[in-house]
């Protein structure tokens, strides 16, 4: 009788999708991997939303084109816009390209290819903290922080058009507001993909995958690495070019 | 779950090698997503300056640019591409309420234009 009830239960459960295995055919963390992301997501969402609504109510707003046509830690101040943010970008995809070339390293047990990868994707991820400082430095410099905004006649070389000072004042406040927080929030991701890539590369080292027989949590933070370029897309988008 | 990793893979392994990444297939990824870029820059900085109180279609134009790009690197780098629908459609179908997000606010920002004129 017993018997035939776990027989039973066993049968049951032998489809996906009824317990028996996983449907999506990805071990947990992955998928736990996946649904964090997807939290994440909305929460970015949710930040460029409200910024994009503001600006939508803005009577005017900061020209990216003349706000960010500086090269900080170089001697050029004015008339190249785009360039320095086109640096960042490029460093960003590129480490998500050694990410993923880490990853296919790992499919094939290559543990000394997996390592150089990484270091190279963790490299990447340094080059970006320290071009994103250089940039905050700047915009520090020039009066912009979270609720400071530059002096008047700073300010108006930021403006095109016949601009108010009221009009200005506000909607730096607001530019500067939501670039430091939507930034820094990027940011603060980039530094964790950076530590954690920094701990999954020492366990690689230590030899903990190869023992394992799969290279498989390389994969899980690569996920989050390439989430985080995602996220700079957007935020380059309509930081930068909108 | 060491066996279930291995099960996993071993089922990956079956028809994955047209579907996985290549380091060839990597690389033109990455050649494409420069590529977007660089079109980005060419309107930002040759073709938007032509127009003084900017065109209509420059912004939507980033937009679909950034939604190609946003492609590549989910389906391709995130191997979203290559897991079972019922992974995509999960990760997927609940971005769409952003959707939903992005109309209620852009609503409300006119009601706050029309606010400051009272």
């Amino acid at each position: 009788m017993s018997t035939a009830v776990t027989q039973h239960v066993d049968e049951v459960k032998s489809t996906p999708g009824s317990g028996g295995r996983s449907p999506f055919n990805v071990e947990y963390g992955k998928m736990m991997m996946w649904f964090f992301l997807l939290s994440d997501a909305f929460t970015f969402s949710s930040l460029l939303i409200s910024y994009g609504a503001l600006r939508f109510s803005a009577p005017t707003w900061p020209s990216p084109s003349l706000v960010f046509q500086s090269v900080p830690g170089t001697s050029i101040e004015h008339g190249a816009p785009l360039v320095f943010v086109g640096i960042m970008t490029f460093i960003l995809i590129a480490s998500s390209v050694t990410m993923v070339l880490a990853v296919e390293a790992g499919h094939r047990n290559a543990k000394k290819e997996v390592v150089t990868w990484m270091l190279f994707t963790i490299l990447g991820g340094l080059m970006f903290l320290s071009c994103q400082a250089l940039e905050w430095n700047h915009l520090h410099s020039e009066g912009f922080w979270w609720g400071h905004i530059p002096t008047k006649e700073v300010m108006s070389e930021f403006f095109k058009g016949n601009v108010t000072e009221g009009q200005m004042a506000m909607t730096s406040h607001q530019f500067a507001n939501l670039f430091f927080t939507i930034t820094g929030f990027h940011g603060f991701h980039v530094f964790s993909g950076v530590v954690i890539n920094i701990i999954i590369t020492i366990n690689v080292l230590l030899g903990t995958y190869a023992k394992r027989g799969s290279y498989l949590m390389i994969e899980k933070v690569g996920l989050y690495w390439h989430f985080v370029d995602l996220v700079w897309v957007f935020v380059f988008t309509f930081f930068y070019l909108v | 779950m060491s066996s279930e990793t291995t099960t996993v893979h071993a089922e990956g392994a079956e028809h994955g090698e047209h579907e996985g990444m290549t380091k060839k297939r990597i690389l033109k990824i990455f050649y494409i997503l420069t590529a977007i870029t660089c079109v980005e820059f060419f309107i930002a900085l040759v073709i938007a300056p032509h127009y003084k109180d900017g065109a209509v279609w420059i912004n939507p134009a980033y937009i679909v640019l950034t939604l190609l790009k946003a492609y590549f690197i989910v389906a391709f780098f995130m191997h979203l591409k290559f897991e079972k629908v019922g992974l995509a459609l999960a990760i997927i179908v609940p971005i769409l309420f952003i959707i939903g997000l992005i109309l209620v606010l852009t609503n409300e920002s006119h009601y706050w234009i029309g606010l400051r004129h009272i």
